[in-house]
């Protein structure tokens, strides 16, 4: 915030902030973010809840955030979503019970060349199997 | 900064590269990272020192061919090797003088004779983190030739002469558009880069950010001298951690160099940029959106007139352009409007820069002259469809463009053929499906995308693409009727017509030019029960009764 003057269009600039080093914006981060800066709460949240890039549930341990572009979904990632969503029991954009995996989906990510592409913990891989991606929910289900 | 200055950077950086034998350039885009050229490179380095050969191994850009990554170019020969492993580094390292690895090399000469680099001449030639490799291979020199030789009006008049449109999708002249910002009353303006690169199936600024910043904040420079602005912002989507990392850096340099800051060049302009990270929002690419996401506000569009040039960023007038139409201007400049203007079509100037997808052999990115055949760059540079498939409709323009058959490849590329066939250019996403794709599918895909991205502030947005992917699912799922399509076409038009901004207007395109070029799909669909791609899961009528109903 002092890096942007506590100017109030710093707003997003301030969430980004927030939301890197806790993973995701709680109610107290919000209220802090809208005090310090002076902007209402009501506009600080309506940007957190506007912005797809904003999440107000931690997120588990690890995330696989699958492209749901259109490059990759002419590729097929609507397979490779239902897929995990039956693995890991849980609808895109939730969270295990136990913490452990976060299943997102991004509106892509620009790596198109390479489509199909899911993001593991951020790192990105092209060209993805189901059978790979599995794999790996499976090795971090067992950790 | 002075031009005796600049030529001696220029002058020792290539003198430096001048003392090695050979240049291996890997490229580093995002795309060629992912499959780990970062240890390619590293291996090279590494591979070059234990045998003692005088190489210079360097950080690059995208190269454009993304299906054949990770890419390697040693210069001066120029032999393109494609799918390099780190394992691959030794014989790499060990071919230099002699003849190329075989095995490993990219024969591609279709892939590249047919394309002219403009936006995209330095990719893959320089390293995008240093200031010098884009000041030797010419940059910064169109900005010094702006704020010596030429007026603001000179600089104005070389692009409106050049006849460069926006890059963005929308095909604005942007000569034009410069000129109403520096006619706009005003003590402060604004400049905005329009990075927030929203259409999927899209990477061209991605890659240019990537591959060669210094050459946007340049243009960018140039356009703040001519319409007297001195406050930039380029937005860039913070789905791109690579391009932010890299414009950072590259803007930190230019402020060393004296090329950004107060007094540029011992003149009295003064121009600085700052980024702003977007949080996922595709109608943030609606310039007025974008403003509205600049000044930390729910990124919803306003109604306009007013327009941004006369009262955008708080107010002020502010010019907004694509990050291609800046990497344009330096070129422009520096060899002139005619030069600019004399490739391309009639009334779409100069190069534009494709992002090609989906089933194609040869994705990645290319660059080509306006007016060239659809068919050319799909089965020429492009390669066509692999696998055997045979191609049935390219998708040009992301969820606001449209399909086109087979029928339709012979047209030219430009602006206003696009528009006439029910596409748009868009910001150069081209998707090539293959008959493994639905067509309905793909329309309900693009509803839906224009469904969750709605912002909500207008009604027709917001409560008729919901109803248009009701009928769109009921379509796919078997259990449509006729009666549906009729009413579908009617929601098309009102959404179309009555849309506060370019997202509404444009979101029923994807279904109406599926409808123009595709009917027999959709009445296989509703009359057969069938889907002639084998995409849709067609159930028995009654099971869906139920989700007919929907609450906008």
């Amino acid at each position: 915030m002092r890096k942007n003057g506590f100017a109030r269009h710093a707003l997003i600039e301030t969430l980004h902030t927030v939301q890197s080093s806790f993973g995701y914006l709680d109610d107290d981060s919000i209220r802090f973010v809208a005090r310090s800066l002076r902007v209402p709460l009501s506009q600080a949240y309506g940007v957190v809840t506007f912005y797809h890039h904003f999440s107000l549930k931690p997120p588990g341990k690890h995330t696989m955030t699958i492209c749901t572009g259109t490059a990759c979904y002419i590729k097929g990632t609507d397979k490779l979503v239902a897929a995990a969503e039956k693995r890991l029991g849980i609808p895109q954009g939730q969270t295990t019970k136990d913490g452990k995996i976060s299943l997102m989906t991004a509106r892509c990510v620009g790596a198109c060349g390479r489509a199909p592409v899911i993001l593991v913990d951020g790192e990105l891989h092209g060209q993805m199997p189901s059978e790979q991606m599995l794999e790996q929910l499976e090795r971090w289900a067992v950790e | 900064m002075t031009f005796e200055e600049l030529e001696q950077i220029a002058e020792s950086t290539r003198a430096e590269y001048a003392k090695y034998d050979h240049e291996i350039n890997v490229c580093m885009g995002t795309g060629c990272l992912s499959q780990h050229s970062d240890q390619l490179k590293d291996a090279l380095a590494k591979a070059v020192a234990d045998q003692g050969k005088n190489v210079f191994v360097r950080r690059t850009g995208c190269m454009g061919l993304c299906a054949a990554g990770p890419l390697v170019l040693v210069d001066p020969e120029e032999i393109l090797y494609q799918h390099c492993k780190a394992d691959n580094a030794e014989t790499i390292a060990a071919s230099l003088g002699g003849e190329p690895v075989a095995e490993l090399q990219c024969n591609l000469r279709e892939h590249f004779d047919q394309q002219v680099h403009v936006v995209l001449e330095n990719s893959g030639h320089i390293d995008p983190e240093k200031i010098d490799d884009y000041i030797a291979r010419d940059g910064y020199q169109a900005l010094l030739t702006a704020l010596s030789d030429m007026t603001p009006n000179g600089v104005i008049r070389q692009i409106t002469e050049s006849g460069l449109r926006g890059r963005g999708g929308g095909g604005y002249p942007t000569g034009l558009k410069w000129g109403t910002v520096a006619k706009a009353q005003g003590d402060i303006k604004y400049i905005i880069c329009n990075g927030d690169e929203g259409d999927p199936g899209a990477f061209m600024d991605r890659s240019v950010l990537e591959s060669d910043p210094q050459r946007v904040i340049e243009g960018m420079s140039i356009a703040a001298y001519a319409v007297g602005a001195s406050k930039g912002y380029v937005y860039v989507r913070a789905e791109y951690p690579l391009a932010v990392a890299r414009l950072t850096n590259c803007l930190r340099d230019a402020r060393r160099r004296g090329l950004l800051g107060n007094n540029i060049c011992n003149t009295p302009f003064n121009f600085d940029v700052e980024i702003r990270l977007g949080a996922g929002a595709f109608v943030c690419g609606e310039e007025t959106a974008l403003i509205a996401s600049i000044e930390g506000k729910r990124g919803t569009p306003k109604p306009r007139p007013p327009y941004p040039a006369v009262s955008g960023l708080w107010g002020k007038p502010t010019l907004i352009n694509n990050v291609e139409t800046f990497a344009n201007i330096a070129p422009i400049i520096r060899k002139g409007g005619k030069w600019f203007a004399g490739m391309g079509s009639e009334r779409s100037k100069g190069t534009k820069v494709f992002a090609l997808t989906g089933k194609i052999t040869n994705t990645g990115l290319v660059e080509v002259p306006m007016g060239i055949k659809l068919r050319d760059i799909i089965e020429g540079i492009g390669g066509g469809v692999p696998d055997g498939h045979t191609f049935k409709a390219v998708q040009t323009g992301g969820p606001s463009g449209g399909c086109l058959p087979a029928e339709l490849l012979d047209i030219g590329v430009s602006y206003d053929a696009l528009v006439k066939v029910g596409a748009m250019m868009g910001s150069g996403g081209m998707i090539v499906m293959d008959d493994t794709s639905c067509m309905v599918n793909v329309a309900r895909f693009f509803i839906e995308f224009c469904m969750t991205e709605s912002c909500g502030k207008c009604i027709p947005c917001r409560a008729g693409t919901a109803q248009m992917h009701t009928l769109l699912t009921r379509i796919c799922n078997g259990s449509g009727t006729m009666a549906d399509l009729d009413l579908l076409v009617d929601l098309c038009s009102t959404v179309k017509e009555t849309s506060l901004c370019g997202l509404g207007q444009t979101a029923p395109n994807p279904v109406l030019s599926t409808l123009k070029y595709f009917k027999h799909e959709y009445i296989d669909h509703i009359v057969h029960k069938r889907c002639p791609a084998g995409v849709c899961d067609i159930q028995a009528p009654a099971a869906n009764a139920a989700t007919s109903e929907v609450l906008a």
